[in-house]
């Protein structure tokens, strides 16, 4: 746990950070066993494995099949960047063997990055029962392999984190998300990445967020996106709100769609944006650092998993009403400017940065707090959901089911 | 927002075209709260009973205008709010995201 205090040291200047070296030349600060379902009816086999290879993963979801076109892709893309990310050391596809999803393909994508990745399927190993023994061999294998890899001074600047807000109120927007901001300023300044998302969390601040695109392709783009969603939701012919701001978010102090994203994008800091990436896709490597805009949906699980397919390192995520969430391969620092619900949730909460609110703490020196425990989370400190086993995994769709 | 609230605030005005103020803490009905607009303060009287997080007017606006926070309009005043109000999604309506009126022709 990392409570801010006035004490929360200024400017350390760390360089490296203890991490795991892949062949490909990235750096993981996990090292993962991870188990991809590709498809839901493979996720009674991935559980099973998992539940039998002690520090292995599994992402069990809900598709994989009966999907086309950029709906299928995305499903694919998410599983490949997930396997892709540098916190794992080692994949095993478990494939039905009918599905639309091709486990071959997903592997031989997942492995042009110098990995281990096995794959097989349960209708040619002969039902669930063989091919829980048969991954259960090859996934004890492999975990064996992995706990033999050392760890290895790594530049501080490899560092990619991603921010998000979830569960907001109105503590969200004048502390945790500015306060972040404050940190994600320090990472980039160090030469790390950073990338922020939820395209619909930005309706009414994209003009705001504009402003600071490094290029006019770039501005252009992030008023594209808002566009199309909002076009979206009027073919719904709906309001927003009730659906987002939530129940909750309306509760917590947020009345509509604007005053929320207005006080999300402090999250990102104020260094430009220097491009926006598709959800899913893989962070720019371009040596430089930076932050970046994924066009991603607010909702949490998706957000975060695209984020984590898109091979950030963690994520640092905010909220005041509480949310226990983690994620399957990327460690989740949840920050909260709200002391009550701090009291309530220590559980799950790693910072609090409230004492902001009460004039105890500058945003810089909350700023300086987050950073302080990304530090120590890269460095190998367990998060609050690491902790409680939350691995939780969804996969955002664009199409309907066939 | 200026880098360190004032310490033992009630509430925060986010920047100085705000026509609200948060909560800092929960505020009463009819309690006297002193409000920080930059540099300038003004004692204002609350008409009702404010969460901690929520909002309140800290100038009348009349039905229809846009109501500015962290210096940018968050929505429109859907009647008439008088100061020291309550303001939230009874008074206060997006005009972004609005599927429900393009769906009527509004």
């Amino acid at each position: 746990m990392v409570v801010a205090t006035k004490r929360a040291r200024e400017g350390e200047k760390l360089t490296t950070i203890q991490m795991y070296k892949r062949s490909n030349g990235e750096f993981g600060i996990r090292n993962h066993l991870l188990i991809i379902p590709t498809v839901i009816c493979a996720n009674q086999v991935a559980n099973r494995v998992m539940q039998l290879v002690p520090d292995s993963v599994a992402i069990p979801h809900q598709h994989g099949c009966s999907q086309i076109g950029a709906d299928k892709q995305r499903t694919f893309d998410v599983l490949a960047g997930t396997g892709k990310n540098p916190n794992v050391g080692a994949v095993l596809i478990i494939s039905l063997g009918c599905e639309v999803i091709d486990p071959a393909e997903l592997a031989r994508e997942i492995s042009r990055t110098g990995k281990r990745v096995e794959w097989f399927d349960i209708q040619s190993v002969g039902g669930s029962i063989k091919a829980i023994q048969h991954g259960t061999q090859l996934a004890k294998e492999m975990r064996a392999e992995l706990d033999r890899m050392e760890q290895v001074a790594a530049p501080l600047a490899a560092l990619k984190i991603g921010v998000k807000c979830g569960g907001s109120d109105a503590t969200s927007g004048l502390c945790s998300n500015p306060a972040l901001g404050a940190a994600v300023d320090q990472l980039i300044a160090s030469g790390g990445s950073a990338v922020i998302g939820e395209t619909t969390e930005i309706i009414g601040a994209e003009h705001v967020l504009a402003q600071r695109a490094a290029d006019e392709p770039t501005k252009q783009r992030l008023y594209d996106i808002v566009a199309a969603f909002e076009a979206e939701v009027t073919r719904m012919g709906e309001d927003m709100r009730g659906g987002n701001p939530s129940p909750g978010n309306i509760a917590g102090g947020l009345t509509t769609i604007e005053e929320k994203s207005l006080g999300c994008i402090s999250k990102g800091g104020t260094t430009p944006i220097k491009g926006v990436i598709e959800y899913a896709e893989a962070l720019p490597q371009d040596g430089q650092g930076g932050l970046y805009f994924m066009d991603s949906p607010g909702n949490d699980i998706e957000c975060v998993s695209g984020m984590a397919a898109g091979g950030v390192h963690l994520v640092c995520f905010t909220t005041g009403r509480g949310t226990p969430t983690g994620s399957a391969v990327v460690p989740v620092i949840k920050i909260t400017g709200n002391k009550q619900m701090y009291e309530r949730m220590q559980d799950n909460m790693d910072v609090d940065v409230s004492d902001v609110l009460q004039g105890g703490l500058t945003l810089q020196q909350a700023g300086e707090a987050i950073w302080q425990g990304i530090v120590e989370v890269a460095g190998g400190k367990l998060t609050k959901a690491e902790l409680l086993g939350h691995t939780e995994f969804s996969i955002n769709r664009i199409g309907p089911s066939l | 927002m200026k880098e360190r609230v004032e310490q033992g605030a009630a509430s925060i005005v986010m920047h100085e075209s705000d026509d609200v103020a948060t909560a800092l803490e929960s505020l009463q009905a009819e309690q006297q709260v002193v409000v920080r607009i930059g540099e300038a303060s003004i004692l204002m009287k609350l008409k009702q009973p404010i969460p901690f997080g929520h909002k309140f007017a800290i100038r009348a606006l009349p039905a229809g205008t846009e109501v500015r926070k962290y210096g940018e309009v968050i929505g429109r005043a859907s009647k008439a709010i008088a100061l020291g109000e309550h303001v939230h999604v009874h008074n206060l309506e997006g005009i972004r995201g609005r599927g429900d009126q393009a769906s009527k022709g509004g």
